[in-house]
């Protein structure tokens, strides 16, 4: 026997009153009659849904009508039916003879929805797996194996199907289950059991099989409902992060939110981990009533026993040290590495700047390095540059302040995150931390004596950075090299950043894909940061053709030393002048990322200063000119 | 089965944590929230659960209901004296349009009535008032195509139910972020099943509208279904005489397209172990939906909640 597992355990219907179940398999491996069957047998769908799954047959149904087709008690949204996909993952409750409600994600089981299936995961305590057993082991049997491992669920039950195609035997069963146990443990996956069974038939769904006399395991429903979590769950240190201050009558003053992890207790001492500042829990604050303990998944609301500066999106966490002499508590870092589910439509730019949703907290960050994509189905490390949508990578992350989080392996709640588009505002990625980077906590920057204000006053001027953006052959060059001689005439220390000199050397190894200019802006950006630094007056010449990296650009700097320039000259003035012969390049094909032509332009929302490039360039010098010295 | 083993206490404690996770999370989140309330029995869990998250503060948005001036009279008394008793900041929301043209039930037939008075009104009251976020009572196991609902489900402009727009909901963390036009509808109580409404209800002793608890009550039959006479509104046909029986509503809207259930349940044990020996969905009462497949789908693309 090797169906030996942790789910034969007893008891734990308490602790666990819902377990969350996320249900995968592919297209063909049965997963609808399961589930479908689930829900009957227990009582869990309504007596008309079951006479809609009696009396409706779909194309190619071989089930007599009078009969539950099970598969038709999970069908989906009309404009599924219609337009013949699945977009969605479904949620649907099973009620268990114990009191114990399970609620099951039910995951399209096509392969391009990784993203569904990682949806589905993030929330789901525990895995079925469908195998078919006349089939065997496929792509995606191995595909959802490494998404369940990397979203962290914790147990796998391999439910090897429709057992009665292949008569009942056993050692099918035990090859397949060597087969995917194998797999799981390469995943660092250990809660693992399986079971044989016959959704069609009834056997080892809800009630013990009767034609495999060979397996003395439990069914799906018992295994579910005897199901208990790793011991390690009630060990984690408490985390709690606020979704806001409640301030009520009386100098009422709470910090609301739902643990996360760990239990708490009046008087024990936490920490705001963004702070380092450390109180002591006066009182846990619900509607029936004081507290005397929380746990993980409770609403509740904390008053502590001193003010300390907590706003929404901040972590208070368990004080003290670990067994192994850390904080309890994480320590905020900017640089993280993770893991992402890209789930955009665009693909990943690394360099551009997105906002990073962790809980109720939302902060900018950029992707600053793609280290390798996965593949899903090999388990390989492929190196890459990008991600694209359903894709699963390892990058490295930079926020803009530091924050603290938890390692996703250890603490989901508060080490799982979103990145956020900035202008769709479409969620693009899901993240699971690996680690701070320790660099980050390293790296402490050194305060020298003599700073910006001491070498701008050496030079008698306002250091400035002054990016200006527009179509190639829009005239930025030539306005730049003029203002640049004019300024020089003043007295003034100046430096231009031309795209082009700036690709001969620093940039020489970025090409023109969208993900390569935003790193070119990036670096741009970063170069100007240093010379403002330096005391200069910084002219940027750069087509930098898109909104959010210009964004990202214009963030690092404070409001008043950058001064975005926007070239407006009609593409027709651009195309004829083609001071680079670019135009007539990508008019005969040979220029594919050309902006203008082959990628869009988009124009400046809000620009400091608007210059005319197809006007005299006398004027607009003086306009510019103007702007920097006489303010 | 028993109605203990269907939800236990656990359960609930855990479901309703989950709720008041979501109202927390919306009034951190969002600049103008709204409670929609429509006196309903998952509207009193709602407005109970709003109380539970922000306590020891009052409940800290204002409460929308749309009035179609079709509901049931009892309902509209029971809404205004829970709005006194809970200091509700309570907006009403009608299309005044609409009925100063005298559209009814029976005039513009169901679906263009429901259409008029409730999705239009809706979108109206939101952006009167400029809503970004509007809290509904929406369970996913009310209809099939609320199974794929999200918890935070997203509206385009003109409060458009996109499908494939919908964003992936990963953990806890909801993305609130909304970009030009854009609108949110939050449901807390998406994990909820009927059952799970009904003992909590009975656990934490909410007052519900007595219309949900069998009486006596003057109805007459009309295409198989028990339609209340509830004003002289209600256009009898020939050979319908209103005869009073014994009749509960499963779920109440406007009271000409709400059927009733021929019941003794007067309380709500007995109202409970009624509905697990029927075990019947409860929209099957709603006429509304039933009107072309998937016509709940449907009605949300336009914006219906």
């Amino acid at each position: 026997m090797t169906t030996t597992n942790t789910i034969s355990r007893t008891g734990g219907v308490d602790d666990v009153p819902v377990v969350r179940l996320v249900a995968c398999g592919s297209v063909d491996d049965g997963k609808s009659t399961l589930i479908g069957r689930l829900l009957a047998e227990t009582g869990s769908v309504p007596e008309d849904q079951l006479d809609y799954a009696r009396r409706t047959r779909r194309g190619g149904s071989t089930i007599p009508v009078g009969e539950v087709d099970y598969s038709l008690l999970t069908d989906g949204l009309e404009a599924e039916r219609e337009q013949g996909i699945t977009i969605d993952v479904a949620y649907r409750h099973l009620y268990l003879p114990n009191g114990r409600r399970v609620i099951i994600a039910d995951a399209p089981g096509h392969e391009q929805y990784t993203r569904n299936m990682a949806v589905a995961a993030s929330n789901a305590d525990v895995a079925v797996l469908l195998v078919d057993a006349d089939r065997g082991i496929r792509d995606q049997t191995h595909r959802h194996l490494t998404v369940c491992a990397l979203m962290g669920v914790r147990s796998i039950i391999i439910a090897i199907n429709k057992m009665d195609l292949v008569r009942y035997d056993h050692a099918i069963f035990e090859e397949l289950t060597g087969v995917v146990k194998a797999a799981a443990a390469r995943l660092g996956l250990d809660e693992v059991s399986a079971i044989p069974v016959s959704a069609f038939e009834g056997e080892n769904i809800t009630k013990s099989a009767t034609k495999m006399s060979w397996y003395h395991g439990p069914s799906i429903l018992d295994a579910l409902a005897n199901w208990e979590p790793p011991p390690a769950d009630h060990e984690s240190p408490f985390r709690m992060p606020v979704q806001f201050v409640s301030r009520a009558e009386g100098n009422f003053r709470g910090y609301v939110g739902t643990v996360a992890a760990g239990t708490v207790h009046p008087g024990d001492e936490i920490v705001v981990a963004d702070s380092g500042q450390t109180a002591i829990i006066d009182r846990i604050v619900t509607f029936e009533g004081d507290r005397d303990e929380a746990r993980t998944g409770d609403a509740i609301t904390i008053t502590l026993d001193r003010e300390v500066d907590v706003t929404r999106g901040d972590l208070l966490a368990a004080s003290g040290a670990t067994a192994s002499g850390e904080t309890a508590w994480p320590q905020p870092a900017d640089r993280f590495s993770a893991d992402l589910v890209w789930v955009g439509e665009e693909s990943l730019m690394h360099g551009r700047s997105y906002l990073l949703t962790i809980g109720p907290r939302t902060i900018p960050a950029t992707v600053t390095v793609v280290r390798h994509r996965r593949d899903v189905v090999t388990g390989q490390q492929l190196a890459a540059r990008v991600l694209e949508t359903n894709d699963i990578g390892r990058v490295e992350i930079a926020t803009d302040t530091a924050i603290p989080m938890d390692a996703y392996s250890s603490i989901r709640e508060t080490g799982g995150f979103l990145l956020v588009d900035r202008v769709s505002a479409d969620t693009v990625a899901a993240g699971m931390v690996t680690h701070a980077l320790r660099r980050s906590l390293n790296v402490v920057p050194h305060n020298y004596e003599v700073d910006r204000d001491a070498r701008a006053r050496l030079k008698h001027q306002r250091p400035r950075v002054v990016w200006m953006t527009g179509l190639p052959g829009s005239g930025k060059s030539t306005i730049a090299d003029a203002a640049e001689r004019r300024l020089h005439a003043l007295g003034l220390h100046t430096y231009v950043l031309d795209g082009d000199n700036v690709r001969t050397g620093l940039n020489k190894d970025l090409g023109f894909t969208p993900e390569d200019r935003a790193e070119n802006v990036r670096r741009v950006a970063e170069a100007s940061k240093l010379m403002l630094d330096a005391g200069l007056v910084v002219l940027v010449a750069l087509v930098s053709p898109f909104r959010n990296d210009r964004r990202a650009a214009r963030e690092i700097f404070d409001a008043d030393d950058f001064i975005e320039v926007y070239v407006d000259t009609p593409v027709e003035i651009c195309a004829e002048r083609d001071p680079k012969g670019l135009y007539a390049k990508a008019a005969s094909g040979n220029l594919p990322n050309m902006t203008g032509v082959g990628q869009g332009y988009e124009v400046p929302e809000d620009p400091e200063l608007i210059l005319h490039g197809g006007g005299n360039l006398d004027e607009q010098v003086d306009t510019l000119v103007a702007l920097i010295v006489g303010e | 089965m028993s109605v203990a083993s269907v939800t236990s206490n656990d359960v609930l404690d855990a479901l309703e944590a989950e709720a008041i996770h979501v109202f927390r999370e919306v009034a951190g989140a969002f600049q103008r929230p709204v409670l929609l309330y429509s006196i309903g029995k998952d509207s009193s869990v709602l407005l109970h659960l709003a109380r539970k998250a922000f306590y020891p503060a009052p409940i800290p948005m204002p409460v929308m209901h749309i009035d179609t001036t079709w509901k049931f009279k009892e309902m509209i008394a029971f809404r205004d004296r829970v709005a006194v008793e809970l200091g509700l900041d309570l907006r009403i929301a009608q299309n005044l349009e609409a009925i100063a043209e005298g559209v009814t039930p029976y005039t513009h037939g169901a679906q263009e009535y429901t259409r008029l008075m409730k999705t239009v009104a809706l979108r109206e009251g939101l952006d009167r008032y400029q809503f970004d976020c509007a809290i509904g009572g929406a369970r996913r196991d009310e209809e099939r195509s609320r199974a794929k609902e999200r918890i935070f489900s997203l509206r385009e402009a003109g409060h458009r139910w996109e499908p494939r727009k919908q964003r992936p909901e990963f953990w806890r963390t909801a993305n609130t972020r909304l970009s030009e036009g854009q609108t949110m509808r939050a449901f807390p109580i998406s994990n909820w099943t009927e059952f799970d409404v009904w003992r909590y209800i009975r656990r934490e002793n909410i007052e519900i509208v007595d219309l949900y608890f069998a009486k006596p009550r003057p109805v007459v039959e009309r295409d198989g279904t028990l339609i209340m006479v509830d004003d002289d509104r209600l256009p009898l046909r020939e050979g319908e005489t209103p005869m009073m029986k014994s009749v509960r509503f499963r779920t109440l809207g406007c009271y000409t397209l709400t059927g009733a259930v021929e019941s003794e349940a007067a309380d709500l044990d007995s109202l409970l172990t009624e509905m697990l020996e029927s075990n019947v969905s409860e929209r099957a009462g709603r006429l509304i939906d039933g009107e072309g497949g998937g016509s709940m789908e449907a009605k949300k693309a336009e914006g219906y909640f």
